[in-house]
């Protein structure tokens, strides 16, 4: 239990680290649903931006996969139409909050934002309830 | 230059997500069930992420000083429901958009979450888009 807080808290310096290096670099902020969205509207001058930071999400799997020597495990629960559809609600989600995981939970947090504050804690309190009502329906 | 950057960014992210076991839904999960503190298999890898991605990232917007947005402080309905509605996907598969752009390369599978996720921002984006229209 103590070995994966400490991966965790490893892969959040980089994390952090990261999205301070992309606020740095281009001035954004680091929210990984906002940058893809830009890219299924209507193409910005900064999607190059966004298509560079998307390769390389994918990129650091591949990375820590020649470092570690190991396989980087994905476990993707039950049917496909339960991905199809936490899909769509993760999409149309993140757009209404205009934030996800990244934008809101480590940049906003980081930024002290309290429209992040909010999100963040509805999203967390939300999925632990799904989590929770699905463990005791069995 | 700032291509670079995007780059260089995204993969610190991607290596940091990896690492950290983020990439994987089983880990998150194992987070989000609460009910696994009882049983010993609760996971507290997510709150090692925040704990070590907060402050960081804290104190490098520290340095960019003006650079960075100042936050909103608008907490409205569209909001909570967004949040709301994004908690119950995270929640039923364990994903949310950085870990499902990443761990695609892995486990391919992660595309049937990817493409309608894709399909919502689309949708959503042009409504929201009609709608901030119609209003100004």
């Amino acid at each position: 239990m103590l070995h994966a807080f400490l991966l965790g808290l490893a892969g959040g310096v980089l994390i952090g680290a990261a999205a301070g290096l992309f606020m740095l670099t281009t001035g954004r902020i680091a929210g990984v649903s906002g940058i893809a969205a830009e890219l299924t509207g209507h193409w910005p001058p900064r999607w190059p931006q966004n298509l560079a930071f998307l390769l390389g999400l994918p990129g650091g799997l591949l990375l820590w996969r020649a470092i570690s020597g190991a396989a980087v495990p994905v476990h993707l629960p039950g049917p496909g139409l339960l991905l199809i559809a936490a899909g769509l609600l993760v999409g149309v989600g993140t757009r209404l909050a205009n934030g996800c995981t990244s934008g809101h939970g480590v940049c906003g947090l980081a930024r002290l934002s309290p429209r992040s504050v909010a999100a963040t804690a509805t999203f967390m309190a939300v999925a632990v309830l799904v989590v929770a009502v699905r463990r005791i329906a069995g | 230059m700032k291509t670079a950057g995007a780059l260089a960014s995204g993969l610190l992210f991607g290596l940091g997500l990896a690492i950290s076991g983020m990439v994987d839904p089983a880990v998150v999960l194992g987070f989000l069930d609460f009910g696994g503190l009882a049983d010993g298999t609760w996971n507290p890898a997510l709150a090692g992420v925040m704990g070590g991605a907060i402050p960081v990232a804290f104190v490098l917007y520290r340095l960019a000083g003006s650079r960075v947005p100042p936050p909103s402080r608008v907490i409205d309905g569209r909001l909570i429901i967004g949040a709301a509605l994004f908690g119950l996907g995270w929640g039923a598969a364990g994903l949310c958009p950085g870990p499902a752009l990443e761990g695609w390369v892995a486990n391919p599978r992660a595309l049937l979450f990817v493409f309608p996720m894709l399909a919502g921002f689309a949708v959503t984006t042009r409504v929201i888009g009609r709608a901030t229209g119609a209003r100004s």
